[in-house]
């Protein structure tokens, strides 16, 4: 993306708005900082004071309880002081525009917004006006925006896999339902792709595949099943993706019962991979639609562990920003 | 530009050595500062006969991460246990500005409270900007701020010492 307003004219990461264009070596480092985070939970002082003296501003738009949580937590193991705003019962309820919310908290000393939005591209209209308005010292976190973007659940799965599996060049990767309206899914594909996964296989019926869905990213090693069965043969990993109930009524999907028996990752299934292939799947999970509780449940799933990885994550993305990089 | 005021780093440290052995406790572990005060932490633990040492990071208490100079080596975590209680004796390589010995007591801290913390380093440079002074030194110099002192480790494992204009 040319006009990414995330990197500055030096190249630094300003914001995170999304995986699309990262550099190999920056998303590695970025794990690498995770990484180290990773044993602060272990200390007797669950807490480091990068953040200390910062306000990040919660701002979601959209509902969630994993990511909000995550990050929340991510930030005060930083030391920031979190403000959690609760959209749907602010002022955007009473008319005011998306801008004039961030207008008026960055007048009350934001350093950082972690946004959600149902808008695609909404974090990037925030960074770009407060780039016009010289406040770009204030930075934004895309924390998952309409059908676009959501990179730090992509970092956190890429850094959930690079901990089980080391080396991406050797790695199927398949990537199971809703890929056509799933942010997860690109943020995810960016990341494989970059890090130089072996091949990655789009698996989903094809009403909910983007058309020429191999193409989604270039250069990508990207191949398209419209069955589970044949996609799941020999993969090192199985990435699910949360079906959405909302696309029932649009007709996209008979029934989740007829999801679940064509879709559904099934223990017998999953027998179809690599006798030690991981499960990954963002949450919230639909117990009996796209996953069986045999297999989230089960000991090839780690689904958990992307949950509290994501807190380092997130902890290293916040200090990588508000630490001007490296 | 080679050092012609400093002996070599094997001087350097059986001359640490011998002056920590008589102040020695029982209990007494050492505990390094990466990356340099790791190195040094090891050999004096080999001379010392003590078990090797514990190793901290302290980029997590760096005073200028907002300034954009922290954490730029990422992926080592403090190895660090059972410090609440224990007499530590702190070791790096050369003592300056201070700024990372106080970095490297917030870290100790977060794992719990010690009975006491000494500071052995190779070489006091002078420049100090904070109340810190070191226990043992090896060697004293004083250098001026355009200059900077680092000890390097080769593939072989020996120290030396590198001084360079900045």
């Amino acid at each position: 993306m040319t006009d990414n307003p995330q990197l500055s004219a030096a190249g630094e990461l300003r914001h995170l708005l999304t995986l699309e264009g990262l550099p190999r070596d920056l998303i590695h480092a970025l794990l690498d900082r995770a990484e180290t985070f990773t044993a602060v939970a272990d200390r007797e002082v669950k807490k480091v004071p990068l953040l200390r003296g910062k306000s990040v501003f919660n701002l979601f738009f959209e509902n969630s309880t994993r990511t909000r949580t995550t990050f929340e937590i991510a930030a005060k193991r930083l030391s920031a002081d979190v403000i959690n705003l609760n959209i749907s019962t602010s002022s955007t309820a009473k008319g005011e525009s998306l801008l004039d919310t961030i207008d008026n908290l960055a007048a009350m000393q934001a350093d950082m917004f972690v946004v959600r939005h149902a808008a695609s591209g909404a974090p990037f209209l925030i960074a770009r006006h407060l780039a016009a308005t010289g406040r770009d010292h204030i930075h934004v976190i895309n924390a998952g925006d309409g059908r676009h973007a959501h990179p730090t659940q992509g970092l956190l799965d890429v850094f959930t896999i690079r901990h089980y599996k080391k080396d991406f060049e050797k790695l199927t990767v398949a990537v199971v339902g809703d890929i056509l309206h799933s942010r997860v899914a690109r943020s995810e594909l960016f990341a494989l792709a970059t890090l130089g996964a072996r091949e990655i296989r789009l698996i989903g019926p094809k009403t909910l595949l983007p058309l020429e869905a191999e193409k989604m990213i270039p250069n990508a090693p990207l191949s398209v099943y419209h069955d589970l069965a044949k996609g799941l043969v020999g993969v090192d990993v199985v990435m699910m993706l949360r079906l959405q109930n909302e696309r029932m009524q649009g007709a996209l999907l008979a029934s989740r019962e007829e999801y679940c028996k064509h879709w559904g990752l099934t223990p017998e299934r999953l027998k179809l991979a690599k006798p030690d292939a991981i499960v990954l799947h963002p949450g919230p999970m639909n117990r009996g639609v796209e996953i069986d509780s045999a297999v989230a449940d089960g000991p090839q799933a780690v689904i958990l562990k992307q949950v509290t990885f994501g807190i380092a994550v997130r902890m290293a993305v916040m200090s990588w920003l508000a630490g001007g990089g490296a | 530009m080679n050092t012609p005021t400093l002996a070599p780093v094997a001087e350097l440290i059986a001359r640490l050595a011998a002056s920590i052995r008589p102040r020695l406790s029982a209990h007494t572990r050492l505990v390094g500062i990466h990356t340099g005060g790791v190195w040094v932490a090891e050999a004096l633990a080999k001379e010392l006969g003590l078990p090797p040492p514990a190793a901290i990071d302290v980029s997590f208490h760096r005073d200028d991460h907002h300034l954009g100079n922290g954490l730029k080596q990422g992926g080592r975590a403090s190895q660090l246990e059972n410090v609440e209680g224990a007499p530590l004796l702190l070791v790096d390589d050369v003592l300056y500005t201070g700024r990372t010995v106080r970095a490297a007591l917030n870290e100790i801290f977060d794992f719990g409270r010690p009975l006491r913390v000494d500071l052995a380093v190779l070489v006091d440079r002078g420049g100090r900007e904070l109340p810190i002074c070191a226990q043992f030194v090896a060697a004293t110099l004083s250098l001026p701020p355009t200059q900077s002192l680092e000890l390097m480790r080769d593939e072989e494992g020996r120290l030396s010492f590198c001084l360079q204009e900045k």
